[in-house]
This record gives C-alpha cells, sequence and structure tokens, in this order.
C-alpha cells in the first residue's frame, strides 16, 4: 500500500499527464461520433455570442455580394410568377379554388426557415458554420442547410437555445445523397479534405457519359432535402482504373467563402416514412 | 503589469487572432494550415508549476475547440507540449541561472538558438500530434507527414515575425535581492 502511494507521488505530474489527455480524447472521439454532448450546448451558445460581434462588423465588407445574389435569387422567383405565362387558348379562365388553405397547409411537406450566419470556416479539415437560429426559433437536429439561391450548405448536427451548428459540405464526414441530373443516375457526395469549394462525386458507372459542366442535384432520397436542389456543377472526371465508378470533381454551387444568410430546411412529414422504417426493421430482425 | 493580467490579456488575444485571422484567411494550400496560440504556452513563466501550465493548457486548447468545434483535438495536443516544456527548458538553457534572473522563456532570458531550438520542437510535436489526430479519422498518413511539416514551417515564419514585432521586455533580476 505504501509503495503505492510512493509511486504516486513521484509519478504524479506524468499520471496528472495522462489524465488531462485521457479527458481530452474522450472529448474528442465522443464528439466525433455524436456530434452533441452535454458542453457543447453551453460553448456553443458562448461562442456564438463572440462570432455575432465579430459578423457585425465582417458582414459589411459582404453587403454588395450578399445583395447580388439576393437579386439573382428574386430573379428566378419572379420568372416563376403566374403572371409571366399566358396561354393563347380560349379555354384559359379564372377559376376559383375550393380547397381550403388549412387542408393545403396539412400538405406541406417542406418549409424554409432563415438565418444569419455567425462563424463559417473553409480552410479546416472538418468545416462548420454556425447559425444565430437555434431550438427556440424552431431548430431541430438533422435538417438540411441551403445558400440563399437554394443550394446545398450542409445538415444542421447540434442546437443550443439560440444558436445552432451546421455540418458543412466540407466536412469529412458529410455524405450526400445526389444523382446526375441528364441520366438520373445516383451516388454520394463527400469531401476529401483537399480543396473548399470542390467536392467529390462517387458510385457512378463508367456505362454513364458524364460531361464536363453537368448538373448535380439532390436525389430525394433522404428527408433532409427535397428532390432537384443544386448541389454542383461537373469540373473533372477521373478514370479510376482499379474500380468500375468514376471519381468525379464537383465545384459546388454555394460559395462557402461569403455564407451571410441560409435557409434551414424543414421537413414537415419527416415521422411517418421514419416510423414506417422502424416498423420494418422491427419484423426482419 | 501583474503576471496574471498579463497573461488573461495574452490568453483572450492568442485565442481571437488564431479564430478570427489564421481561420479566417484563405488558405495558401490544403497542406498549410498555420498556427500560433499555442505560444501562449511557450511564453508562460519558468516558475509556474507543471500542473497548473497542463491545466492551462487545457483550458486554452479547449477554448479553440470551443470555436473550431473540435472539442479535444487542440487540448490535447496543449496539454502534450505543457507537458514536455520543461523538460527542454531543462535541456536548453545555456545561461546559469536564467530560470531565476528571468521571468518567461524569450530571446533574450535563453538566446536565440536555445529559444528557438525549443519552439521549433514544440511547433513540431504539436503539429504532429494534432494532424496525427485529424488522420486518424480519415487515414493517408503520408499527408498527414507533409502537412505537419508544412504547416510547422508556416507557423515558425509567423512566430518569429511575431516574436521581432513585439519584442517582449525581460527585467534582469538579480537573485542577491
Amino acid at each position: 500500500m505504501r509503495n503505492i502511494f510512493i509511486f504516486i507521488r513521484i509519478y504524479f505530474n506524468l499520471l496528472f499527464f495522462l489524465f488531462l489527455m485521457g479527458i481530452s480524447l474522450f472529448m474528442l472521439f465522443n464528439y466525433n461520433r455524436y456530434h452533441h454532448t452535454v458542453y457543447s450546448a453551453t460553448a456553443g451558445e458562448i461562442t456564438g455570442m463572440i462570432n455575432r460581434q465579430y459578423n457585425d462588423v465582417e458582414y459589411y465588407f459582404q453587403l454588395k455580394k450578399t445583395n447580388d445574389s439576393l437579386v439573382k435569387a428574386n430573379e428566378i422567383l419572379y420568372n416563376k410568377l403566374k403572371q409571366d405565362f399566358e396561354l393563347p387558348d380560349t379555354v384559359t379562365r379564372l377559376a376559383i379554388d375550393s380547397i381550403r388553405i388549412d387542408t393545403l397547409l396539412q400538405q406541406r411537406k417542406y418549409l424554409y426557415l432563415p438565418a444569419k450566419v455567425v462563424g463559417n470556416s473553409v480552410n479546416l479539415s472538418n468545416n462548420y458554420l454556425q447559425l444565430h437560429r437555434g431550438l427556440q426559433q424552431g431548430l431541430v437536429k438533422d435538417m438540411g442547410v441551403t445558400d440563399i439561391n437554394n443550394s446545398v450548405v450542409g445538415t444542421v448536427v447540434d442546437v443550443s437555445t439560440n444558436y445552432s451548428v451546421v455540418m458543412s459540405l466540407l466536412h469529412r464526414q458529410s455524405n450526400i445523397s445526389a444523382k446526375l441530373k441528364k441520366t438520373g443516375e445516383t451516388g454520394s457526395i463527400i469531401w476529401d479534405g483537399l480543396q473548399p469549394n470542390v467536392m467529390v462525386f462517387k458510385d457512378i458507372s463508367k456505362e454513364i457519359k458524364v460531361n464536363k459542366g453537368d448538373t448535380i442535384i439532390t436525389s430525394g432520397f433522404s428527408d433532409k432535402f427535397p428532390y432537384g436542389l443544386l448541389i454542383g456543377t461537373v469540373k473533372e472526371i477521373d478514370d479510376d482504373k482499379t474500380s468500375s465508378t468514376y471519381i468525379i470533381r464537383v465545384k459546388t454551387a454555394a460559395n462557402f467563402y461569403n455564407l451571410q444568410y441560409v435557409y434551414v430546411i424543414n421537413n414537415q412529414q419527416k415521422e411517418e416514412p421514419q416510423q414506417l422504417l422502424k416498423n420494418v426493421k422491427k419484423t426482419n430482425e | 503589469m501583474s503576471n496574471l493580467i498579463k497573461n488573461i490579456i495574452r490568453f483572450t488575444l492568442f485565442i481571437f487572432i488564431q479564430v478570427f485571422v489564421l481561420n479566417q484567411v484563405p488558405p495558401l494550400h490544403h497542406l498549410v494550415t498555420p498556427y500560433i496560440y499555442f505560444l501562449f504556452i511557450l511564453w508562460l513563466p519558468f516558475k509556474m508549476g507543471r500542473r497548473t501550465v497542463m491545466i492551462l493548457a487545457l483550458a486554452l486548447g479547449f477554448s479553440l475547440d470551443c470555436f473550431t468545434k473540435t472539442y479535444g483535438l487542440h487540448a490535447a495536443s496543449c496539454v502534450l507540449i505543457a507537458y514536455l516544456r520543461p523538460f527542454l527548458i531543462n535541456l536548453l538553457i545555456s545561461q546559469e541561472g536564467a530560470e531565476s534572473n528571468y521571468n518567461e522563456p524569450s530571446i533574450k532570458s535563453m538566446g536565440f538558438t536555445p529559444y528557438f531550438t525549443y519552439v521549433a520542437i514544440l511547433t513540431l510535436l504539436h503539429h504532429s500530434f494534432l494532424f496525427f489526430l485529424e488522420t486518424l479519422e480519415t487515414g493517408g498518413y503520408f499527408y498527414f507527414v507533409l502537412k505537419a511539416l508544412l504547416s510547422s514551417a508556416i507557423s515558425l515564419l509567423l512566430i518569429l515575425l511575431t516574436e521581432l514585432l513585439f519584442v517582449r521586455k525581460q527585467r534582469f533580476r538579480t537573485n542577491t535581492v
């Protein structure tokens, strides 16, 4: 017994070091797996407040770019208005829709919620965004995030009272189901950590003809994003000799350098398919 | 200015410079991620206890982790260099009794070559351990070695610039008092 105490006294510094290292490594591996811990909510609130102060200044330098992309988004929306289209048809007449507005609201699947970006990084090996909108403003985990022009940015991974953390596409663990718009082939979009704004599109068979500049959109298979949101365009096609699939490099449509506002997509019909899937898994076990 | 206030100011300044300047500038290359925040640990007084240094290192690393959302990554690397710091100081100190004559490690108290060996070794260790933990997740060990070396080189350049721009006045304290 005495020897143990002597041992502890002699090697106390080493033991203390191993203890602190253990704490750090535990925190690291724990957060990488679950993206949510007890302290991350508090830490998120504090860093959110500091980041907001910084963003108040930084925002002014980005006003011009933000304005330009808002004008672009508005242009797309204005071109979709009903009065822009006219049929040279005598049948065209005004009809009053008899469906009650309540039933229409029940049909709604996706609801867009605006959020201010307060923190953003592009040059780390795992990048996150911080949004000034949290639990109290209706965000929960696993919601999709798009930029002002409705192209994919990431997924909400952690939510605190007033702030939330978004895993950006520029993250080693981000994996989004995507589709070639032209042929409808599905694959997954990941990031290899090399260049910001360039992603990798995997699992596309070599039998498919892919060209530079082809559009890649969301597949709508996951419950985070609706079908057909723009992810990016094909930048270059690597012919991987060791496998039967291409490695396609994709230039993202969203510009991660100057994100000031984003939209968080709330899927209001998420529960039913999830419940169904759970039941199927249960019966198969 | 008292030691405590000076170190509190340094702590916040280093964290803010790392988060809002170095992490924000467009990357030179994907292999280069410069860090200078750990200079706070290297600049702590000679006389500070080893456990205190390690706890401060954990706090420093964790504060940066809160901003980059990599809880534990920088904390682990900072604790490592805080633990190894006293061994290196004992090895490299050249002037007799510099620990008692001067307050903290600097070019003036240790001499240029020993001080920069001390900084370079700890920078390399910090970066290697940091990127090693990062690659555990993803693999790619050649990439890790290259990234550690190149990032350390750029970080060292930044540290050298910091030392030249912000000369720390070191009072010579005679031990006869």
